[in-house]
């Protein structure tokens, strides 16, 4: 069992809330997955900057002037805002590569927890509310995002096994389920030069979609192609720079309740999850179909 | 009237409240109010009461009931009246998997749509959905009855004993050894109560009959009916 919510924001005015929208989702769901949480939020991007997400289990001692010897390997300018574990890595969209080859060179113990424009990604171990306070989710603004609490069963309760999983850039991945092919489709996914680092199973599903998009196909053709190749049980959903989208598997024994209304589009594994968004009473609120790709854009 | 209000005062302090009415209480009616959500509202009631829960439920809402009445204001989540022995729950809205799951007896109405599995192993339950049902309904269904007015998913009926389905749209696709049937004058006649019982605008003459065509189990003749 795990939870998952998600917040797609139509309404500009609501944009300041959230992160404490989704932060209250998420606590709801702690009964669902209190092992870990984690949360993707997707702001507003800069034109011309990138991010990464970064996280250490040494933190004070990894991001001690890391942005200053970064900013001299590059020879451009890099700037870190620090969040507990975590700190966002903010440099020229053009150095994207070069960045995180050399952030492997110097702190090669340090994580990379999200890549893109807009996307920053907070996870941890613990309880739902309490990640959510150590990284002051609550006070975030943005666009739209995604959450997860986790109940582990096919890897081991880690920060690398905290959902979600960033896919590519700007692109993130949550799972309620398991699959059970994860093994061969890793082997065969490392083959293909796919960078997977764990042994978790969602981290093999979010792998598998960027390689799809990787080989040409578009984030709709890579959910729908999921549904053929993986065994298993799932509700994905998946957060890319300017919307969200959700698929479930054909069985769908694994919950799903959205709703939505002139404001928003929202996804809980429960309808506990959405009880305090505003107005939750007139929204339209139904259950996605199995084996059905549904998707929103900005 | 008696008014609970569930986030005030609690699951627990709900549902035994309600099970501790008696046959013969006085206090007959009750309103729900702030449901939110919550798993296991009004399960285990034993009494000849009326419960209306003023919005949506979650996980098991009025699971093994007893001659009470629960009439969800809102839509159910999974598992809504499972292993019902009597009574009646109403449904306003929708509801997710596996409604009316191993029911035994009692009627349970969704006027909306129900999702997968819908009358899964019901064992003598009437259920009756105005809208249309999802995959897997009435897998390894018993007895009893299962109305769709609207239309049903993937495998329908599959493994199916000696419950009665009748649809009046379309069946995606029927499971192993389930089959349509003829109409009969009998069938006509049940299928009439309990569109009435359902409060359905419909009519027994546009519902096909699927059944089980009895390959699949060890079937003795005095199943037959």
């Amino acid at each position: 069992m795990c939870g998952i919510v998600g917040l797609f924001l139509k309404d500009k005015a609501l944009e300041p809330q959230l992160g404490s929208l989704l932060t209250d989702m998420l606590i709801t769901m702690t009964d669902r997955g209190p092992d870990s949480a984690g949360i993707a939020i997707y702001g507003a991007p800069q034109a011309g900057h990138a991010k990464l997400t970064i996280q250490s289990d040494t933190a004070a001692r990894d991001f001690e002037g890391l942005a200053e010897r970064l900013s001299s390997e590059l020879g451009a300018p890099v700037t870190l805002t620090r969040k507990d574990t975590h700190a966002v890595l903010d440099f020229p969209a053009d150095k994207a590569t070069e960045t995180r080859a050399a952030l492997e060179r110097l702190v090669p113990g340090v994580r990379v927890m999200s890549a893109g424009e807009s996307i920053e990604i907070y996870k941890e171990v613990g309880l739902p509310k309490d990640v959510a306070a150590r990284f002051e989710i609550s006070k975030m603004s943005g666009t739209h995002g995604i959450g997860h609490t986790r109940m582990a069963t096919e890897s081991a309760v880690t920060t690398m096994g905290a959902h979600p999983f960033n896919t590519g850039a700007d692109q993130c991945l949550v799972h309620n389920g398991s699959l059970s092919n994860h093994n061969s489709l890793r082997r065969k996914l490392l083959r293909e030069g796919v960078r997977i680092e764990t042994q978790n199973d969602t981290e093999v599903a979010a792998a598998y979609l960027t390689w799809k998009m990787r080989e040409g196909a578009t984030l709709g053709e890579a959910l729908e192609s999921s549904l053929v190749d993986l065994d298993g049980f799932f509700t994905f959903v998946v957060g890319t720079e300017d919307g969200f989208g959700v698929v479930r598997d054909p069985i769908a024994c694994k919950p799903a309740v959205m709703a939505e209304t002139d404001q928003y589009v929202a996804f809980g594994s429960e309808y506990r999850a959405l009880v305090n968004l505003p107005g939750i009473e007139e929204a339209r609120v139904w259950e996605p179909e199995p084996a059905t790709v549904y998707f929103w854009k900005h | 009237m008696q008014t609970f209000d569930l986030a005030a005062e609690g699951l627990r302090s709900l549902n035994a409240t309600l099970q501790a009415q008696a046959n013969e209480t006085n206090q007959t009616g009750w309103d729900i109010i702030n449901p939110r959500g919550s798993h296991a509202i009004a399960v285990g009631l034993d009494a000849p009461i009326e419960v209306h829960v003023m919005g949506s439920t979650g996980y098991y809402c009025a699971g093994m009931n007893k001659q009470a009445t629960v009439h969800v204001h809102g839509s159910a989540g999974p598992g809504v009246a499972e292993n019902m022995m009597s009574g009646t729950v109403i449904v306003e809205g929708d509801a997710s998997q596996y409604a009316g799951a191993t029911g035994n007896g009692g009627t349970l109405i969704i006027k909306g749509n129900a999702s997968s599995r819908c009358g899964i192993s019901m064992k003598g339950i009437d259920i009756i959905v105005h809208g249309s049902i999802g995959h897997m309904s009435a897998f390894m269904a018993q007895s009893g009855n299962l109305v769709v007015c609207g239309n049903a998913g993937d495998a329908l009926g599959d493994s199916l004993y000696e419950a009665r389905l009748f649809v009046r749209g379309s069946v995606k696709s029927l499971g192993a050894d389930c089959i349509e049937k003829e109409m009969r004058p009998e069938h006509l006649e049940l299928l009439a109560e309990l569109l009435e019982r359902g409060g359905c605008d419909a009519k027994p003459e546009e519902f096909k009959r699927y059944g089980s065509a009895r390959q699949l189990y060890n079937f003795k003749p005095d199943n037959a009916y």
